[in-house]
């Protein structure tokens, strides 16, 4: 147990909030009330050791991932497992996908602890999902995480195989070494989602362009996992070129993802445009931006 | 290790730390080597905003404790409420209350506004630019100055042709401008023949890089008037430097009355009357507006035998920022020298009376037909009800402007709104929250939809996941509240 953590419910009186270090979550189930309060307990209970079991081994966290050494903690584990399929080609560390491990674990916590119809939790915008059969939720997105307007809405229903959502790009809290505003990924679970997306906002990059203002990760935070590597800190009005081409890296590469099933449908957008990876069905409401909006999460 | 990082020892990740940066939590920072703890609620809010606020709900209480509430203090706005343009269908939220024991219907929609604007008031008497010059946001046009009003410099921005009417980027530009200033966000704008000026609502405005402190209290004509009695028996003569009006005491009326000689200063520019000078330089950014840094360029040798040695002449800006203090030499020279005491309190009197320089950010937008039809069959009714103030109109709660003439054409203080509460979408166009309260038997006479209107309990039954309550602006009137009359004020 730690005194750090605090735990609370949001003004609203549904949704619980939690924070601990860096984490900060925002819990909401559904079901009978009951169950609700026992899925906010059990979620707590769970959330007072995560900091101090990711800490036990952040420095082996903080590299690319070894085959030969796998990490104790579950929650480690987990973030190792998914950035695995990407470390061969290119550089990525567990860290990656931190947030959308962490939000996995409270999530499957609850969910078995408790009978809910659906839940979620969101370690900021990284999203885990639970849908009962049946359930289904209705997500915005947003297209600059700085500045939260929506663009459009999607619908993920229990047949679907989505139970994970996350967002990355360069105005978010994590360095990106890409120039994408925002790469919205939903997967089969929240931690793979978060790598995916983390990797595809990398992908939307163009490559030795003076309108773009990059520093070493480490000038910015001397501990960070991406070292010496440029971070992109700001990025100038491209011209419609500039767009399309660095879109088309990030899309190409998420296509690749798709194929390999690491991602059931990806948004990419840069500087007002913005591409979809995946079935139009999967992201519905291109055409509806703005509207029919009744539930937004998210 | 760099050696000016700090390690953050609040939690067990252990951050190092640079300065004028956060942890990897933005809660702990390092301010100039020092570890401090940034307000939890910012996190929160960051946290919650990037969630899922969407929906707002306006309540008088801040701290709800999660029990239904009663109609009265409860008002849903049209912040994220989603929109049926542009198809003729009622309006996504039509919510029923009872106040007062009178029936109140409020419909509530967004509006799409790509015939929309944004009225700047910045408070400045530094030359922005001369007027119908364009005014320009990272490179594209997206308004043009307008009038100078008193101790202010009006700038129009938006509208039809700057948003949909030149090329895309141009649009995308003014769409993301006005946004940004609607949402209380800062804009950096560029007029051309002009300055460089940062505005943000309820912030003073940053002129070429230099913030502005304060707001004139009067042009320079007016600052005599106002500061005359004080200057007698202490000074020969003042000149109130102002790119408008500068004003000399020994010939202005104030001087006259109180029976201040002649000095024999001699004024450039144009005498208007007495004591009052047009154009005694050109507009600037320094003394008064203008742009002279040296006062004595806009005199003219002091008049042989009217001036004498030691001549005691005060020169002072409009808002007491520049000033210097003069006395003549044998041959009528003005030199400069150290500002005595009892002059030093006047100085610092204009600048104590004049007021923070800010940035005022209006909305304006025309609620057209389509919009109107979500809340009525017959849209024209709508505006006869809103011109016989039947039917009050606000915009995310706060109270508007309605223009007369034809139309429901509104302005709002975006900074009486709530946060975030414009949107777009990439058309472009503004995206803005509007919303219509009435008598519910008067929106049964003007043609609602009645079969639409919900109370306001079911609403929050049902669809609450989705919404934020935010307490309500204190300086607004509440949208529900009735007059003596029965009627939404």
């Amino acid at each position: 147990m730690n005194t750090r953590a605090q735990i609370r419910m949001l003004p609203d009186g549904r949704r619980l909030h939690m924070n601990d270090g860096p984490i900060d979550l925002i819990v909401e189930a559904f079901g009978a009330r009951g169950e609700i309060l026992r899925a906010y307990e059990t979620a707590a209970e769970r959330f007072v050791t995560v900091l101090d079991e990711l800490c036990a081994e952040l420095p082996q966290l903080r590299q690319s991932p070894r085959e030969d050494l796998t990490p104790r903690g579950v929650i480690a584990q987990r973030m190792t497992r998914v950035v695995s399929p990407y470390a061969k080609a290119a550089f990525i560390t567990p860290m990656a996908a931190v947030a959308g491990a962490v939000a996995e674990e409270i999530l499957a916590a609850m969910v078995a602890a408790t009978t809910l119809s659906k839940a979620y939790v969101n370690d900021g915008g990284d999203i885990a999902l639970y849908l009962a059969p049946g359930q289904e939720f209705s997500i915005g997105m947003v297209e600059r995480p700085d500045r939260p307007s929506l663009f459009g809405t999607l619908r993920i229903r229990s047949a679907d195989a989505i139970r994970g959502i996350a967002t990355s790009g360069w105005r978010g809290r994590s360095f990106s070494l890409g120039i994408a505003d925002a790469v919205t990924v939903l997967a089969g679970s929240a931690a793979s989602a978060d790598a995916a997306a983390t990797m595809i906002a990398n992908a939307v990059d163009l490559p030795r362009n003076d309108k773009i203002v990059r520093v070493p990760a480490r000038e910015l935070a001397p501990d960070s996992d991406l070292g010496d590597r440029l971070v992109t800190q700001s990025v100038a009005p491209l011209t419609a070129n500039e767009v399309r081409k660095a879109v088309d890296a990030g899309a190409n590469f998420a296509q690749k993802l798709r194929n390999e099933d690491l991602l059931v449908a990806a948004a990419l957008c840069l500087q007002g445009e913005t591409r979809i990876i995946g079935s139009q069905s999967e992201l519905m409401s291109q055409t509806n931006v703005r509207q029919g909006r009744t539930l937004v999460h998210a | 290790m760099a050696d000016d990082a700090i390690r953050c020892d609040a939690c067990p990740v252990l951050c190092y730390i640079k300065p004028g940066r956060t942890g990897s939590c933005d809660r702990y920072a390092n301010h100039d080597g020092q570890l401090v703890r940034i307000d939890p609620h910012v996190v929160l809010d960051r946290a919650v905003s990037r969630g899922e606020s969407v929906v707002a709900f306006l309540g008088k209480n801040a701290d709800w404790d999660g029990s239904l509430v009663s109609g009265a203090d409860t008002f849903v706005t049209a912040i994220g409420a989603g929109t049926t343009y542009p198809d003729y269908k009622p309006a996504p939220f039509i919510i029923s209350s009872e106040v007062a024991g009178v029936d109140m219907v409020t419909v509530v929609t967004e509006g799409i506004f790509s015939y929309c604007g944004v009225k700047l008031k910045i408070d400045t008497d530094r030359h922005l630019g001369p007027e119908c010059a364009p005014v320009r946001s990272q490179g594209e046009i997206v308004g043009h100055v307008t009038t100078n009003e008193y101790g202010s410099q009006m700038l129009s921005l938006g509208g039809v042709r700057h948003l949909t009417g030149g090329s895309r980027h141009e649009g995308t530009v003014t769409c993301d401008t006005l946004l940004n200033l609607c949402n209380g966000k800062a804009a950096e704008l560029e007029i051309d023949g002009g300055a460089k000026v940062t505005v943000q609502s309820g912030w003073p405005p940053v002129v070429d890089g230099v913030r502005e402190e304060r707001m004139r209290v009067g042009c320079g004509s007016a600052t005599i008037g106002m500061f005359a009695k004080q200057w007698e028996g202490k000074v020969d003569d003042v000149v109130v430097v102002d790119d408008h009006i500068t004003g000399v005491l020994s010939e202005h009326q104030a001087g006259k009355l109180l029976g201040i000689p002649p000095t024999g200063i001699k004024m450039k520019g144009r005498r208007s009357t007495p004591g009052r000078y047009f154009k005694v330089a050109e507009p600037g950014t320094s003394w008064g507006g203008t742009n002279i840094s040296d006062p004595l360029s806009i005199l003219a040798p002091f008049e042989e035998g009217v001036a004498w040695r030691g001549l005691r002449l005060l020169m002072v800006s409009t808002t007491g920022e520049h000033y210097a203090y003069f006395e003549l030499d044998e041959q009528l020279r003005p030199f400069e020298k150290e500002l005595p005491a009892n002059l030093r309190e006047s100085v610092e009197r204009i600048r104590e009376n004049c007021e923070p320089a800010l940035c005022s950010v209006l909305f304006m937008g025309g609620a057209g037909g389509s919009l109107r039809a979500g809340v009525t069959e017959n849209p024209v009714k709508l505006t006869h009800s809103v011109r016989d103030t039947l039917t009050r109109v606000t915009c995310g709660g706060a109270p508007v402007y309605v223009w007369p003439g034809g139309g429901i054409t509104l302005m709002v203080d975006v900074s009486r709104m709530p946060e975030n509460a414009f949107g777009y979408v990439p058309t472009p166009a503004l995206v803005a929250p509007i919303e219509f309260t009435m008598k519910l038997t008067d929106y049964a006479e003007l043609g609602g939809y009645m079969s639409q209107v919900r109370p306001l309990s079911a609403i929050r039954q049902k669809e609450e996941e989705s919404r934020k309550r935010v307490p309500a602006h204190p300086g607004n009137p509440w949208p529900l509240e009735v007059s003596e009359k029965g009627r939404a004020r």
